[in-house]
Formats: structure tokens, sequence, C-alpha cells
């Protein structure tokens, strides 16, 4: 059981590394296309991924990591 | 005068007031122990706390910073927005450790925690130190906030008539600080998000409706503002420059001390970790008012000669309250600067009070008077947390803002400095104390000889490579050159065989969800 319980915890903190690497990687989002109602990918994307964020801690929280 | 806006401010401001020095009664505790008037008792739950953090980490200053930031030089500003969204996961997975640990110590600050788990009292001095130092510029930014907000409702009055309201606002702030606590800014706290939510959401739909819609203000901004300078032949542009600020500012977040105060007030392990998933939706807000700095522009304030004195006075730091004098209400811009200014009031008070937990509990009585009793430690916390607001306020009323701006820039890479002793101290006790203290040593060197090497206007640091430039916050070099100066002295102490002190701390203490009481 106790393994099973790291294996758990492993993979949700490399969940939340995919997270980190996801805002951290500048060049994926540093471009004005595709466009959301008129709002440049820069600025949707990085607003996007505070959800995805959100949604993944909440998750965390969840699975009582 | 704008009588309108300035009506309205002054019922919100008397508002809190009242709940400033109500707040005593709240929760009712022993407020004469440092326990009760600096945490509040560690007696909130999920619903306190999350206003209580994002009241104390949304500052006033962040409000009008941000969006001056992007109004001013465009898409690296919107690098508070990773920032934010790096801070959650990580305090989620670290901060909860420091949270048990204190609890089963009744550690009030970090330092607390530092001197008991090093076994040194150096080490908890420097940390307390540290954390004082980056405190005290950042109560002097919150003045800031609420100096322009005050000049946007029509004092302009110069010299110290001038700084009147601002006086009397800290006056107020200082004596409500004092009788309730911690209490105090937590209550108030919840009336500041409120009044921020409202202004951000009715912002973000009425002015882009007047501006033509987001793509139109995304099209009144020049290309180049709107993207990071890309990679060129020598150097990684802005890249390098926009990902460590985020970085390096997330993990110095929890470092400050009125984060941690805010969240060792909390009731259980459990109320963090809730908050951490839900502490987000702040994030949302942040990104929506680092677009207020666009609509600022696309509404082309900048070039109203009505705001013109205002912009020579306060520089981009102008553009949030010009937007909302231009395109809100007279009534509405009131209540905008409301919740600015008390947005100021919430973070002022709790840095006072964080401020003066560090310099009671790791200066005064483990240097100056260790045989003080519980009664006489609270009395010195309070009479400290007025001097810190008294001396802040001091400072932006003699001296130019300037100074406040650079040494707050200054405070973030010095507070960075004690993440090897409490983050990592929170996993192990493998560095050895005195590395530590070489290493916090060397990165405060270096931290603020990079920041000098900027004459302080910017900490980023454009490290040359080989002939290529990397431009990156200093706080993250800095603190580079900290770990490895920690770990080669950590080799040579224990090569020669330096004591390593005892342990305050055994290992279960860090994952307990209700510890007992030591």
């Amino acid at each position: 059981m106790a393994e099973r319980r790291v294996a758990t915890k492993a993979a949700w903190y490399l969940g939340l590394l995919i997270i980190f690497a996801g805002a951290m990687w500048v060049p994926f989002y540093n471009r004005l296309e595709p466009r959301l109602f008129g709002v440049p990918f820069f600025y949707w994307f990085q607003f996007s991924w505070i959800i995805v964020t959100a949604i993944a801690t909440a998750l965390a929280y969840k699975a009582r990591l | 005068m704008n009588w309108q806006a300035l009506s309205v401010f002054i019922v919100l401001f008397a508002f809190v007031t009242v709940l400033g020095f109500y707040a005593a009664r709240w929760r009712r505790g022993d407020l004469n122990s440092i326990d009760e008037w600096g945490l509040g008792g560690r007696r909130f739950g999920t619903v306190v706390t999350w206003f209580l953090l994002g009241g104390d980490l949304y500052t006033a200053y962040t409000f009008i910073a941000v969006p001056a930031l992007v109004f001013g030089r465009g898409a690296i500003g919107f690098f508070a927005v990773p920032y934010t969204l790096l801070v959650f996961p990580f305090v989620f997975i670290v901060f909860p450790r420091l949270w048990s640990v204190a609890r089963r110590h009744g550690y009030v600050t970090a330092a607390d925690f530092v001197r008991g788990r090093f076994d040194s009292r150096l080490l908890g001095l420097l940390i307390a130190i540290t954390g004082i130092l980056a405190t005290l510029p950042y109560i002097a930014l919150q003045l800031v906030g609420i100096q322009v907000v005050i000049a946007a409702m029509g004092f302009d009055g110069t010299g110290l008539v001038g700084d009147l309201p601002l006086i009397i606002a800290f006056l107020i702030l200082a004596a409500y600080t004092y009788t309730s606590g911690l209490r105090a800014p937590a209550m108030i706290a919840i009336v500041k998000d409120l009044l921020i939510y409202l202004t951000v959401i009715v912002a973000v739909i009425v002015i882009p409706m007047h501006l033509g819609g987001y793509g139109a203000i995304f099209d009144a901004i020049p290309t180049d503002k709107l993207l990071l300078a890309p990679p060129g032949g020598d150097s990684f542009g802005a890249y390098t420059a926009y990902a460590t600020l985020a970085f390096g500012s997330a993990l110095a977040l929890f470092l400050y001390p009125h984060s941690v105060t805010g969240l060792l007030s909390a009731s259980s392990r459990k109320a963090i970790k809730r908050n951490m998933a839900l502490l987000p939706a702040y994030s949302l807000v942040l990104a929506l008012i680092a677009l207020l700095g666009y609509m600022a522009f696309a509404s082309g304030v900048q070039h109203m000669p009505e705001y013109a004195p205002y912009f020579d006075r306060y520089g981009p730091n102008f553009a949030v309250p010009a937007l909302f004098l231009h395109e809100l209400p007279d009534w509405f811009a009131g209540l905008g600067f409301a919740a600015i200014a008390i947005g100021a009031l919430v973070p002022a008070a709790i840095m006072s009070i964080a401020a003066a937990n560090l310099f009671t509990r790791n200066i005064y009585r483990e240097y100056l008077r260790p045989d003080c009793s519980d009664r006489h430690e609270a009395g010195t916390a309070k009479f400290v947390s007025l001097l810190v607001k008294v001396g802040a306020l001091a400072f932006i009323v003699f001296l130019p803002s300037e100074y406040a701006i650079q040494l707050q820039l200054l405070g973030g890479i010095w507070i960075i400095q004690t993440l090897p002793a409490i983050v990592l101290g929170l996993y192990t006790r493998w560095l050895h104390r005195w590395a530590l203290v070489g290493g916090w040593l060397a990165g405060m060197v270096a931290g603020t000889g990079m920041a000098a090497a900027q004459h302080f206007s910017s900490s980023i640091y454009p490290l040359e490579v080989g002939g290529f430039t990397v431009a990156g916050y200093a706080a993250l070099y800095s603190l580079a050159m900290n770990l490895a100066v920690s770990v080669v002295l950590t080799f040579a102490f224990r090569f020669v065989g330096a004591h390593h002190g005892a342990d305050a701390t055994a290992s279960e203490d860090y994952d307990e969800d209700i510890p007992r009481l030591a």
C-alpha cells in the first residue's frame, strides 16, 4: 500500500511539474496567433493556464497529496 | 476636487476603520500574548485565510504597478501571471511542513524555525534581519499606492499639507493594528477583496465596451509591445528575463515575513492546502488588472492634457487612476480608489505585524531581554509595529518615492537568500549551519552588487556567458551563488568535523495535521 501511495504522489508531482514547465516555456506562447476573440495567443494562453493550474492543484488536494 | 469620488472613498474608509477597531472583539482572545495579537490565535479557517492571504499578497502596489508596467513596457509586465501561477503549487508542496512544525513548537516566525532546526542563534538573527529589511520598503510602497489615488481625487497640494490625507490614513491604521493585531487586517481583507473583485469585474466589462471590445484594445497596442523581444544573435532576448522573473518571484513570495504570518495564522494544514487550490482566483483577477494597463494605453489617457501633470509626477503609475477617472462614473472611480487604498492598508498592517514579530522574537527576546514575560513580549511587538509604520510614513513623506521602489526591488533579491535555510531546512539538515551563513552572505553581496551594477533601476542582470547575454532576475542568479557556496562550505565544515548543533525538531513534526502542542 505504502509503495502505491508513493507512486501516486510521484505522479502528482510530475503533473505539477508539467504545469510549471508550461508556464516557463516562453518560446511556446510568445506569439500573436491564433487569436481568441481578438486576444493574442500570448495573453489567452496564460489566462487559461491559470485555470489549468487551479484545477490541477484542486485535484492534488482531493487526492490528499 | 472630485467630490463624488471623495465621498464614496471617505464612507468606505470610515467603514473599515470601525471594522478595524471592532476586530479586537472578534474570536476573542488574550491580545496580550504574541500568538493572539500577531497570529490571530492561529484560528483562521479556509475562508478567512483565503481573504487574508489574498489581501496580503495582492497589494495596492500590485494593482498600481503591474498595469503601469504593462502600460509602459508591454508584455514583460505580464510576468506577474506566470509568477502567481507558479506560487501556489510550490507552496502547496512545501509550506504545509512549515505550518506543522511551527504549530508543534510554537514558532511565530520563520526565523524561530531556522534557529530551532539548525541550533544557531546567528542564523536565526540573519533570517530575521533579512525579513525586516525586505519588509520595510514594501510597507513604504503601499503608501505610494495610497498617494497616487489620493492625488487622483484632486488633492494636489504639495509638502506636508499635500501628504496630510496620507498621514491621517496611516495613523488610523497604526492605531487599530496596535489594538487588534492580525484580526484587524483579517477582517478588513474581506471588505478589501470584495471591493477589488467588484471594481475589476465592472472595469473589465464596462471599459472594453467603451473602447470597442478586446480586439480593438489589442489592435491599439504597437506589435513590439504585445510580445517579448525574441532571442537574437547573441542573447535570449526577453525570454530568460520573463521566465526567471516569474520563477524567482514565485520562490521569494512565501519567504516574505507577511506571507509566513498569514500562513501560520491558519487553523489547519488542510486550510492551507485548500487555499492553494482556491487562491488562483486572485491570479485571474491579477491577469485582468494587468490588462487594465493596455486599456489605459488604448483609451489614450497619456495624451490628455488634464492628466499630464499627474503623469509627470507619478509616471506610468497614474495609468490606472487616469483610466478610472476617464472611463467610469465619478462615484465608481471613488469605489475603485477606495479598493486600492484599503488594499494598501491590509498588507501594510500584516507586514508591520510580521516585522514586529521578527524583531520581538528573534532580536529583542533572543539577544536583549531573554527573561521577558509573554505579556512584555506582546507589548514590545505592538510598540514596534507602530514604530515600523511611522518609519515607513516618514520615508515616503520626506524622501523621493524612487528610493522605496529601488529598495523594494533589492528586498526581493535579499529575501530569496533565506530560501536555503527555510525551504531546504524543511526537508533536510544536510547543509551545515555555518555554511548557510556563508551562502547567505555570498548571495546578499552578489545580489546587491548585480542590482548596483544596474544603478538599482532594474533587477534584471545581463549575465555574460562566453559572449552570449543571458538576461535574468538577479535574485535567481544570486540564489544560485548562495546555494553553491552553501554546498561547498558544507563539505568543508564536514571535512574539518565542525559541530552540527542539535535539531530541536523531529521528522514527524513536519507532516502532522493537528499536531500536539509542545
